[in-house]
């Protein structure tokens, strides 16, 4: 079975199938990947508390209800490094880079969102 | 009854080409019934009677078959000149292309697989150049079009190389000649 479809497929037509292929995957690389972000948008009780450039590493205390969430900054990347929040989820859920990712800590009212680059489809802004 | 003025004359050639619309028609039909993961992830099986026609009575006849498929498919299916019947015209005319890019290259080195691989791509090209301009916007769209790119690929290879040994097939004679 397997040699006579090797027998039907001419030269050409593995070079066509390994270039389908090829293109196949690079458009999945182009469409299930969003792009790194450049800043990261910190936000207390919904409003805009900071926005902080990705390029630059820094650590900034946000102040909220139950007391200071730490975001860091370092290496292109952001996270929320400590929280008074009981579940530390944000915590937990590390670094993000990528545009349109965030981590919120909802106890303490604050959240930090990736942005900058082509911003991908985000149901929690929409 | 009166004789009708116009006579069209069928050649042996526009039985062959009525027949395998029909075999396309049917083929499509059945796939149509058939549920899928994903709306237009399908093998394309009617596609194998398009192509058998293209490798064995040429392009014209292979366009002919097509646009016969879509037309009569989506009479008998009820949804012509619905949304979905735009959609299968954009994936034919897309497929249409495809088989008329894949018709310059030399068929020494390129068989049946490349050309059935052009033809899945150009009709999902087709179809979500359509839907993209008109139907949903290109945001909800970019997800789907490496899965959808990826299925014609595969479904295309396989149907190509089906043809390919029905072609090669012993005993294989043309059906304009068979006939």
């Amino acid at each position: 079975m397997i040699a006579s479809v090797a027998r039907t497929m001419r030269p050409g037509d593995w070079g066509v199938l390994a270039a389908a292929f090829a293109g196949v995957a690079a458009l999945a690389s182009f469409a299930w990947s969003s792009p790194l972000g450049d800043r990261v948008v910190v936000r207390r009780a919904g409003a805009v508390y900071a926005e902080l450039p990705l390029r630059r590493d820094v650590r900034l205390a946000v102040p909220g209800p139950l007391g200071n969430s730490v975001v860091e900054v370092s290496r292109a990347r952001a996270r929320v490094a400590s929280d008074p929040g009981p579940r530390q989820l944000c915590v937990r859920q590390g670094w993000i880079q990528r545009s349109g990712e965030v981590a919120m800590c909802l106890p303490n009212q604050v959240s930090i969102e990736i942005g900058g680059g082509r911003r991908p489809y985000d149901s929690l802004s929409y | 009854m009166i004789r009708s003025a116009i006579e069209l004359p069928a050649g042996p050639e526009d039985h062959t080409v009525a027949r395998l619309a029909a075999l396309a028609t049917l083929a499509w039909m059945a796939e149509a019934l058939l549920p899928s993961p994903l709306p237009g992830l399908k093998p394309g099986v009617a596609n194998i009677v398009v192509l058998y026609a293209r490798f064995r009575l040429g392009l014209g006849a292979a366009l002919w078959v097509s646009a016969l498929r879509v037309i009569g498919g989506s009479l008998l299916l009820g949804t012509f000149m619905s949304p979905g019947f735009a959609l299968a015209v954009a994936g034919t005319l897309g497929s249409a292309l495809g088989l008329v890019l894949a018709a310059a290259l030399p068929g020494r080195w390129f068989g049946p697989p490349s050309h059935s691989v052009l033809a899945a791509l150009g009709h999902v090209a087709g179809q979500l150049g359509l839907a993209a301009w008109w139907l949903i916007p290109v945001s909800g769209l970019v997800w789907i079009v490496p899965v959808l790119a990826g299925g014609a690929v595969l479904f295309g290879a396989v149907n190509g190389v089906v043809v390919a040994h029905l072609l090669a097939s012993p005993g294989e004679t043309p059906p304009a000649v068979s006939r």
